[in-house]
């Protein structure tokens, strides 16, 4: 090796430079080419979870499109800014999804998204992700039990402050022995998603401004 | 490549070498995916694929590359590769993207992908050196896809479930249930059911082997059984 020490390195930054350069290129193209296909995926995922949840005669807007970023809010649990999207039928404001976290599962966080009609009744909850014992804690994932259908119907005003509470605490909702600490975090987030829901109906259902797609957050 | 050297090299990353129960490499996938054969033997062919490609792709810039940075540039190579992975399951298997979540970008930290490219992939042509990450990863494969198989019957009393996440709602009628009304066995699911499946693997193919051995040397009491060498390194 003649080149001095100083030519010898830059020779090797060199080398991993045009490599760094080939790779990015690379990734970028891929970025490119499955961008619209991710995007795609990813929506049909999410309209496949709200309409689980919104029914499908609730609704003749493209729900996808109709949303309204929400700040965090102590009673949604959010951290993020997150998406709510809102169901009108004849332009009528009919419901909304929102999405709500609850803190304190048995094992972290557990997310929900939720829908409640116009008139503040429930009218779907599903867990996104969560990660309760398997077994024990994930009944309250639907194709495991159908116990998260118990909140379908339920709003505020039939049920007051103390019924949202499982049975076991001297409240309404259902519970199954051994695994208190999961439900009992899925009904208290529902149950301060409704409130936050009363309290921001209004804003919630104004007049949808066209808004641009927020970038991809993730 | 001549036939020998590819019936070597495949029974070497299949069997011999094999990375989930002899070398003990790539643990932290192999426990963690393991749960159902679905699962398995996804994570297991996209780390066969990226074995493959990155063999493929650092064999012919073995001479390019100065000693020195040749880690910094294998890892970028796998992890582009993998990133690519990433994206092309995210955009045409989306449900199975979202099971496997975290390990497909930890592909790229399984020390089985870097360890083969070091290992062979910079010292050999292109052709063998694709085929060895290939049976490698295929190595990998058999072993989570039997291990998933354990764990599923013991822990679900069911086979391939979640199959229509990896080929669509069509396949959703090929879940065997093994063990009708079986309501379950929790330990086979969580981690130490992992472990428990992969030592009774690793202790059945010992088993295999000594046998196999004893078979050759035609000497049925085999004093020399126990130091035929069968003491894998865990990494």
């Amino acid at each position: 090796m003649s080149a001095s020490p100083t030519k010898e390195s830059l020779i090797t930054a060199l080398n991993l430079l045009v490599f760094a350069l080939i790779g990015t290129a690379v990734l970028a193209s891929t970025f490119f080419l499955t961008r619209d296909r991710i995007r795609q995926s990813e929506e049909a995922e999410k309209l496949n979870l709200i309409s689980q949840i919104v029914p499908p005669a609730l609704f003749d807007n493209d729900i996808i499109k109709d949303t309204l970023n929400i700040a965090p809010d102590p009673l949604l649990g959010n951290s993020d800014d997150t998406i709510a999207y809102r169901a009108r039928l004849h332009g009528e404001p009919s419901a909304v999804v929102l999405e709500a976290v609850a803190p304190d599962g048995y094992a972290g966080k557990i997310s929900l998204i939720l829908s409640i009609r116009a008139n503040g009744e429930v009218a779907g909850v599903r867990v996104v992700t969560h990660k309760e014992t398997p077994g024990l804690g994930d009944y309250i994932e639907l194709p495991k039990s159908p116990w998260i259908k118990g909140f379908d119907g339920k709003s505020d005003a039939v049920y007051k402050d103390n019924d949202w509470k499982v049975k076991k605490d001297g409240g309404q909702f259902e519970y199954m022995a051994g695994a208190t600490i999961t439900p009992r975090a899925v009904v208290k987030t529902v149950h301060k998603a409704l409130l936050y829901f009363e309290a921001n109906r209004d804003k919630l259902f104004a007049a949808s401004v066209p808004q641009p797609r927020p970038e991809d957050s993730k | 490549m001549n036939f020998q050297q590819f019936k070597d090299i495949l029974h070497n990353g299949v069997w011999k070498q094999n990375t989930g129960v002899v070398q003990l490499l790539g643990m932290c996938p192999l426990l963690a995916v393991s749960s159902t054969v679905v699962n398995g033997v996804s994570l297991g062919l996209a780390t066969a694929f990226v074995m493959a490609m990155s063999g493929a792709a650092v064999s012919p810039i073995r001479q390019l590359v100065p000693n020195e940075i040749r880690i910094p540039v294998y890892i970028l190579i796998i992890a582009v590769l993998v990133t690519v992975v990433q994206y092309v399951m995210n955009a045409y298997m989306y449900g199975l993207y979202v099971v496997l979540g975290i390990f497909i970008p930890l592909i790229v930290t399984n020390c089985i992908v870097l360890a083969r490219v070091e290992a062979f992939a910079s010292k050999n042509p292109a052709l063998p050196a694709a085929l060895d990450g290939f049976a490698m990863g295929l190595g990998l494969t058999c072993v989570l896809a039997v291990l998933g198989g354990m764990r599923e019957i013991i822990g679900k009393g069911t086979l391939l479930s979640g199959i229509d996440l990896a080929l669509g709602d069509a396949a959703k009628d090929w879940v065997i249930h093994v063990i009708p009304n079986y309501k379950g066995f929790l330990l086979a699911i969580l981690p130490p059911g992992a472990f428990i499946g992969l030592g009774c693997l690793i202790a059945g193919k010992n088993w295999f082997n000594l046998r196999a051995e004893r078979k050759a040397r035609g000497d049925s009491t085999a004093v020399a059984a126990a130091d035929s060498g069968f003491a894998p390194a865990a990494h």
